[in-house]
């Protein structure tokens, strides 16, 4: 018996074209990224992305990265957990806000940060008088990073703990478990695979995140710029191997993040065969 | 333990779930909570446990373990065994871990040692047969076993009252019957007070020393299953103790009337409906003098130490059902399409739309 649509003909047609819509835009940008940033031999490289800005650059985007991920990770739990396991007025609601960042523009989302906080700004003379700034600084750059990456957690948690119930949870309680015992030994188990998950795309965008930031960082070099906005910098000042070895540094950690998540994948669909 | 409920009830937003109901249960009784789903029966069992709280407004209940009053006591700590529906199980836990859970989270002062939890642990598996099992994970258990766990699990920490919510709701027709028995066997043992949920009439009739028939957040009737049985307080519980077949029709001058088909019945000239049980009725040949109900056979299913028969008739809106049994099934040489006359040996009847049911059962 054969499927409908299993000529063979029609299968080969396929896959040739899908495999040569990937070649052409997935995999021979990636090719030519290296390839840049190698064209002028490995020390060049290596020059570029010692440079004491490129430095400083990578420097603040991975402090970005590790301020931003455990508030999304808090954030995130404490906001599927409320929305999975109270019913009350406006959850729905609650629900639709989470995917706003999702769906604003992210340079949207710095031009409301820098409307709010800027030093002209609603807010921004209140902090103006204590002397606090925040934008143009790496504080903004942090908030705003918050902001485009926040949905990312709840989004993998809600549908799985909407899955699970709390019946197991239930089960802890009646058993003499404290709160914080049963989301530590029950509900953290069950949801630590979807957990990591959440993580390395929240992880991701935080790293690669340019339109909102670019707003609100004020692209200082050595001070608030970084790397994606560096890469910019770079290539409008017709530095073609910087910029390039930027970009190669930037897809190193977008395959590392790929290779992490299919690797969860595979281990959790292992699980599941398993069970 | 003793459990006593008073002025209880419930609503969810603006349904009411549960009328103020009051329940006692007496020390080392084993209670079923029976009823159609809906009828507020697992609210009720979750409320005992305290997983629900009971309204509080207009007027607050109470709930009662022996002279504890709990009704403001955490679930945590009301010392209480819950047995789920699906059995709620802790997925990335062996069975061992399972059960030596409620042990573990104790506060360290009366938690025992690890010996002494593994100790324990292994002789609830010895109790449930589950020994060799210890090592294993949830996922990789049968329903029975699963549920034997979740027992296990919540007998761990000694509680002074076992609730089950729909024990042996998703197993397979044998099992069920096999844990019945053995946790029947496992009550009378260690005599603690359990309350159990089911909407399965036979399981709570099987099971129960007393059974509490519910029906739309109301308790329709507590007894023992004989006497459930045997005088129902209402329609309601009769129907829903067993199959029911219907008579209804006209009387005059002590005859029911309804097509060609007459009763005599010792009632008053009204309208009337009569209750009859599949195995009050008798088929015979002919009619007699008393009873004239002709039916046609449409169906003869052999279960067990009876035969169902299928009745059907032009004064019938609904077919009937009788269970005769196998002697008279092959005395009568019944098949399909062959005419026949029934003739009630008893039948019910209960006053309608009255609030205060007259349970009448008489004589035919």
């Amino acid at each position: 018996m054969r499927r409908i649509g299993d000529a063979p003909t029609v299968r080969r047609l396929l896959i040739g074209a899908a495999l040569c819509l990937a070649a052409l835009f997935l995999l021979l940008p990636l090719v030519a990224i290296f390839a840049q940033a190698f064209a002028q031999g490995v020390e060049v490289f290596w020059d570029n992305v010692s440079n004491e800005y490129t430095l400083s650059a990578i420097g603040l985007t991975l402090f970005v990265a590790v301020l931003t991920i455990p508030v999304c990770l808090v954030f995130g739990v404490a906001l599927a957990w409320l929305v999975t396991r109270f019913s009350f007025p406006g959850r729905r609601i609650l629900q639709t806000l989470i995917d706003i960042p999702f769906a604003v523009s992210p340079v949207v989302a710095g031009l409301i940060y820098l409307l709010l906080y800027g030093r002209t700004g609603w807010l921004g003379a209140w902090l103006d008088n204590y002397d606090i700034q925040l934008m143009f600084a790496w504080p903004g750059i942090v908030m705003v990073t918050i902001f485009v990456t926040c949905p990312f957690v709840a989004r993998e948690l809600i549908p799985l703990m909407q899955a699970q119930g709390s019946k197991e949870e239930e089960a802890a309680v009646v058993l003499g478990a404290s709160g914080w015992t049963t989301f530590r030994r029950i509900t953290l188990p069950n949801i630590r695979w979807a957990l990591l998950y959440g993580v390395i795309l929240t992880n991701a965008r935080a790293v690669g995140e340019f339109g909102a930031v670019s707003v609100v960082s004020g692209a200082i070099r050595g001070q608030t710029n970084t790397l994606p906005l560096h890469l910019e910098q770079l290539y409008q000042d017709y530095n073609a191997v910087g910029a390039f070895a930027c970009a190669a540094l930037l897809a190193l950690i977008a395959l590392l993040t790929l290779a992490a998540k299919a690797g969860l994948e595979w281990r959790a669909s292992r699980r599941e065969a398993f069970l | 333990m003793s459990i006593r409920l008073q002025q209880i009830s419930k609503h969810f937003g603006n349904t009411r779930a549960l009328e103020p109901v009051n329940l006692d249960i007496h020390e080392g009784e084993l209670v079923g909570l029976l009823g159609p789903s809906g009828s507020g029966k697992t609210t009720l069992l979750r409320i005992i446990a305290g997983l629900e709280s009971a309204d509080t407004h207009p007027r607050s209940g109470k709930i009662l373990f022996g002279d504890r009053d709990v009704t403001h006591v955490h679930v945590r700590d009301r010392r209480i065994g819950f047995v789920f529906q699906h059995y709620a199980l802790f997925r990335h836990m062996s069975v061992y871990e399972n059960v030596a859970f409620g042990l573990k989270v104790m506060p360290r002062n009366r938690r025992p040692s690890t010996g002494e939890i593994r100790t324990r642990v292994f002789r609830l598996l010895e109790m449930v047969k589950l020994e060799d099992f210890a090592n294993r994970f949830p996922a990789q258990l049968s329903g029975g076993q699963q549920q034997r766990v979740s027992l296990a699990r919540a007998l761990a920490v000694k509680p002074d009252v076992l609730l089950l919510d729909e024990p042996f709701g998703a197993l397979d027709a044998k099992v069920r019957q096999d844990l019945r028995r053995w946790l029947r066997r496992l009550h009378d043992e260690l005599n603690f007070t359990s309350v159990f949920v089911t909407h399965d009439q036979e399981e709570a009739l099987e099971l129960s020393d007393r059974v509490v028939v519910m029906s739309n957040g109301k308790i329709e009737q507590i007894d023992t299953p004989e006497t459930l049985y045997r005088h129902p307080a209402n329609r309601f519980v009769f129907e829903f103790l067993g199959d029911v077949n219907h008579l209804e029709g006209k009387v005059q001058n002590g005859i029911l009337t309804c097509g060609d088909a007459r009763l005599d019945v010792d009632l008053p000239d009204g309208h009337e409906e009569l209750l009859l049980r599949p195995h009050e009725l008798r088929l015979i040949e002919t009619p007699t003098a008393h009873a004239h109900l002709p039916v046609t056979v449409t169906a003869t299913v052999p279960v067990g130490a009876e035969v169902r028969v299928e009745l059907e008739a032009d004064w019938l809106a609904n077919p009937w059902l009788a269970t005769i049994r196998h002697a008279d099934f092959e005395r009568l040489g019944l098949t399909r399409g062959q005419r026949l006359y029934v003739e009630p040996r008893r039948w019910h009847r209960f006053a309608q739309q009255s609030p205060s049911f007259s349970p009448s059962p008489s004589t035919a």
